[in-house]
């Protein structure tokens, strides 16, 4: 059988989603011989890969960094999911949305800042007005609520995907 | 003497008195409508409309628990335009304030939250109003948090009705609507308010809550205030 060609993203969230991947234990040798896993925060790879069949996000569109990743990512992949309450619902990161981002840089970086007092110009991504669940900017194909979402709906929905079928979450997923 | 009528409900006849609405006539018969702003012992405010149901020869849907069953009156309570309906009443819900469940007090025992879960509410569909709103941390015991507060109104008929109080409205229109206490003060500076609690136990969400309590900590009894005022006979 073909491999599934498999990447994962991890925007603006705590990384809390791909531990709880992680977390499918043992299932991961059951898993691993049906995928080839091109791209993430686990493989080193620099470039986004073409052709992909699953992505996998996890986190909120926050930055015009993110904004770009997201953008690339649905291009090359034939299904998105979104997997955790930052990518569903913008959640903690989110939290920001009522506030302007200058007030908050201004708070964060100097008002909150004992030394080099600044606002950062480089290197670090400039913030969009507000967090974004990944559906306001790209089509999403599966939305996987949770904050994680548990290491055995993960496994379901992987399981499904990989059969070649989209999960129906309904009734089993619940935002939080 | 109310008389008895009959109604059918889903196709299933059933017994009923006169004056009763359409929502205790299915819970007498186990038949199950979601609902979020109603509470059993107090009067029903029809605002979240998650109990609409569909009544034959009637085009638009009808609140199931506002609504007098009638003599020979065939209610629908499950279909996919209902389904469609309620999904929509929630999401507009989670659209209107800041609903973040992982750092909520109620989170896992919120019924705004486990409602969304059993409708299949995956992901919202509308973007987010994302409005700034205060929390009010005057009252001794107690906090008001307005980012989760779904204007069920619970609390203002539990108070008004079962208390007799009467600390809670509902002030302000459309989306500018906020549940105040003593017609707009602070909590901590009702005169009204007897610290009893009432409100914080049937709120729905994390949005009425007891100090000291930390995420997913916050657990309510609504059925005993419920048991409470269906003994004291308050429903009007
Ligand atoms: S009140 Fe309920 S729906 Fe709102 S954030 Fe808290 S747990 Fe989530
Ligand atoms: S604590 Fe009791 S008296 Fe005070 S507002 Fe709540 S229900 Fe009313
Ligand atoms: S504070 Fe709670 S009980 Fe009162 S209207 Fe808001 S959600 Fe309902
Ligand atoms: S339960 Fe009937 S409208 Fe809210």
């Amino acid at each position: 059988m073909k491999k599934a060609r498999l990447a994962t993203a991890w925007l603006d969230g705590c990384s809390g989603c791909h531990m709880s991947l992680l977390d499918i234990d043992e299932a991961l040798a059951v898993v691993a011989p049906q995928i080839d896993l091109l791209y993430g925060p686990l493989v080193d790879a620099q470039e986004f890969p073409q052709d992909i069949d699953v992505a996998i996000v996890e986190g909120a569109v926050s930055s015009h960094d993110d904004l770009e990743k997201i953008r690339l990512i649905r291009r090359n992949s034939r299904i998105l999911v979104a997997l955790g309450d930052c990518a569903v619902t913008g959640n903690v990161p989110a939290m920001r949305n009522s506030i302007a981002v200058k007030t908050i840089l201004e708070r964060v970086y100097i008002e909150g800042a004992d030394i080099d007092k600044g606002v950062p110009t480089e290197v670090v991504p400039t913030l969009l007005k507000q967090a974004l669940p990944l559906h306001d900017v790209v089509k999403v194909d599966l939305h996987v609520p949770g904050c994680p979402p548990s290491a055995r709906m993960i496994l379901f929905v992987l399981k499904e995907l990989l059969e070649g079928r989209i999960p129906d979450l309904k009734s089993s997923a619940r935002f939080g | 003497m109310s008389s008895q009528i009959t109604v059918r409900i889903d196709g299933v006849l059933c017994t009923a008195t006169e004056g009763e609405t359409i929502f205790e006539v299915a819970e007498a018969n186990g038949k199950h409508i979601p609902s979020l702003c109603h509470m059993e012992g107090v009067s029903s405010a029809g605002s979240c409309r998650l109990c609409l149901v569909e009544v034959a020869g009637i085009d638009r849907l009808l609140p199931a628990c506002t609504t007098p069953a009638q003599r020979g009156m065939a209610v629908t309570t499950t279909s996919d335009r209902l389904s469609s309906h309620r999904r929509l009443a929630l999401e507009l819900m989670f659209v209107e304030r800041n609903h973040i469940c992982a750092v909520c007090v109620s989170n896992g025992h919120c019924e705004l939250q486990a409602l969304a879960q059993s409708l299949g509410v995956t992901h919202v569909r509308y973007p987010y109003n994302s409005p700034r709103l205060s929390v009010d941390v005057s009252h001794p015991r107690f906090v008001l948090d307005h980012n989760r507060c779904i204007l069920c109104s619970r609390c203002v008929r539990v108070c008004d009705e079962i208390e007799g109080a009467h600390v809670w409205d509902i002030g302000g229109r459309g989306i500018g609507s906020r549940v105040v206490a003593d017609l707009d003060r602070p909590w901590g500076e009702s005169q009204a308010c007897t610290a009893c609690g009432k409100c914080v136990q049937v709120c729905p969400t994390g949005a009425l809550v007891e100090k000291g309590y930390a995420v997913e900590e916050m657990t309510r009894s609504k059925a005993a205030i419920a048991r409470l005022a269906v003994k004291k006979g308050a429903t009007p």
